[in-house]
């Protein structure tokens, strides 16, 4: 029951078992996985590798668990990244409930790698999970590999070409950026995710 | 697109944020989570917390105070201070730090940020290098500034180093430039606008940020991209709405 938080090894666990305290929410931080099928809500936190991270969800023998829920599943940072097919980090299939695969940039002039600062959320389709939020927000990235536009894409960000920054197919859903340190706008995004 | 980032540091020593001069002689200026939600509410894109005398002392940084600042604070930042192996970074991260960032540790043992890469990804390992100009006209770098009685001058060129780190898997180097430091005369452009050049991660410049146009000098002659400073966020010489206010209107991309 409640809210859950997949240890899956990821080092943002406790950054963003903070904030959804902040919101008044205690996540239960959990491997396993009768725990994981009867939660409201669960959380894939991640920052890391593609490889590693995949690996260790086979380890916990989560990687069908996780694609058969059918409760909200949030994926954060990396997390997000392994809701896709594949990732060209490490070549790794991943969970494959969002279709498409991820990428690494590009280096380009001016387009340094890895993308880590604040840049800009865009809009691209009416979602709950983005209620309350301006068509063009501010949060915060940290990242080599990005998931590419497609029709799951809710929001855009622009590093040169646009990606998709929030994404989101049926009770799966994704954001590229930290909103745990994403100030207001975070707390924002993960508060409409507590309410989907 | 990416904005341009500001970066107040919070040097750390026995759990109080202090500022010295030129590295030396400590004063406190403050409560650390006091300091830290001060700038998150004035706008900071990111902190950085140096725990300035953990390396000299050869202890790894001190997990209650990240614990603290990752429970209140909802922006990035970075926890330095003789992070010397992939379980201590393990301990900083998990205790909510975003990034950590390994300077003398580093020096000691350059496979340390190939290793911190491998475990954590390449965008939580920053590399710092405290950089000074030799007689002969090379920078070099220093190791152990924390402690003025045990900094060394090492024989390694400071260029040579971010090549190196950048291979290794620094994801982000942060320069300091100790001749500039605590002085407030202004960023090293020269410096900065050399080592930008080669280094293809973000760059963050440190040291001698005394006035806002400083800042917009290190974006616009150096292109990094973010600008620490300590003391003058610390004084309230510079109020980081009104620097970010000034850099807008000069046409540097920030966040509000």
């Amino acid at each position: 029951m409640g809210v859950v938080l997949v240890d899956a090894g990821g080092t943002n666990i406790g950054s963003v078992r903070y904030a959804l305290q902040r919101l008044g929410v205690d996540a239960a931080l959990t491997s396993d996985a009768e725990t994981i099928r009867t939660a409201d809500k669960v959380i894939l936190p991640g920052v890391g590798a593609a490889g590693p991270g995949m690996a260790r969800l086979r380890e916990l023998g989560l990687v069908e668990e996780i694609r058969s829920l059918t409760q909200p599943v949030l994926g954060v940072c990396l997390g997000m990244q392994l809701l896709c097919e594949r990732s060209e980090e490490g070549d790794t299939a991943c969970l494959g409930v969002v279709p498409a695969t991820v990428r690494r940039f590009a280096e380009q002039p001016g387009r340094r790698v890895p993308h880590m600062g604040w840049n800009r959320v865009r809009r691209q389709r009416e979602h709950p999970l983005l209620a309350g939020l301006g068509d063009d927000e501010w949060a915060y990235f940290v990242h080599s590999y990005a998931v590419p536009m497609g029709d799951y894409a809710l929001a855009s960000t622009d590093y040169g070409d646009d990606f998709a920054c929030v994404i989101s197919r049926g009770n799966f859903h994704g954001m590229q950026f930290h909103p745990e340190r994403s100030a207001k706008v975070g707390a924002r995004l993960l508060k409409n995710f507590l309410e989907l | 697109m990416l904005s341009r980032r500001i970066i107040p540091c919070l040097d750390v020593r026995d759990g109080k944020v202090v500022k010295g001069v030129r590295f030396r002689d400590h004063v406190v200026m403050g409560e650390i989570v006091d300091l830290a939600l001060r700038y998150r509410d004035e706008g900071a894109d990111e902190l950085v917390f140096y725990d300035i005398t953990a390396s000299p002392e050869g202890r790894s940084v001190d997990r209650g105070w990240v614990e603290r600042v990752a429970s209140v604070i909802d922006i990035p930042f970075c926890v330095a201070g003789g992070i010397r192996s992939v379980e201590e970074a393990r301990a900083v991260l998990h205790a909510g730090a975003d990034k950590i960032s390994v300077n003398s540790p580093a020096l000691e043992r350059p496979a340390l940020i190939g290793e911190l890469a491998a475990a954590f990804g390449v965008q939580c390992v920053v590399v710092g290098v405290d950089s000074l100009r030799d007689a002969d006209g090379e920078w070099r770098v220093r190791q152990y500034t924390g402690d003025p009685t045990r900094t060394q001058a090492l024989p390694r060129r400071t260029l040579d180093w971010i090549l190196e780190a950048q291979q290794r898997g620094a994801g982000e180097i942060v320069l300091n430039c100790m001749g500039s430091d605590g002085v407030r005369q202004g960023y090293d452009l020269e410096q900065l606008a050399v080592v930008r050049a080669l280094c293809h991660v973000p760059l963050i410049a440190s040291g001698g940020a005394g006035a806002p146009e400083h800042f917009h000098d290190a974006f616009a002659q150096a292109d990094v991209d973010g600008a620490l400073a300590a003391s003058v966020f610390h004084s309230g010489a510079i109020a980081i709405p009104a620097l970010k206010q000034s850099l807008a209107a000069w046409g540097v991309n920030v966040r509000p």
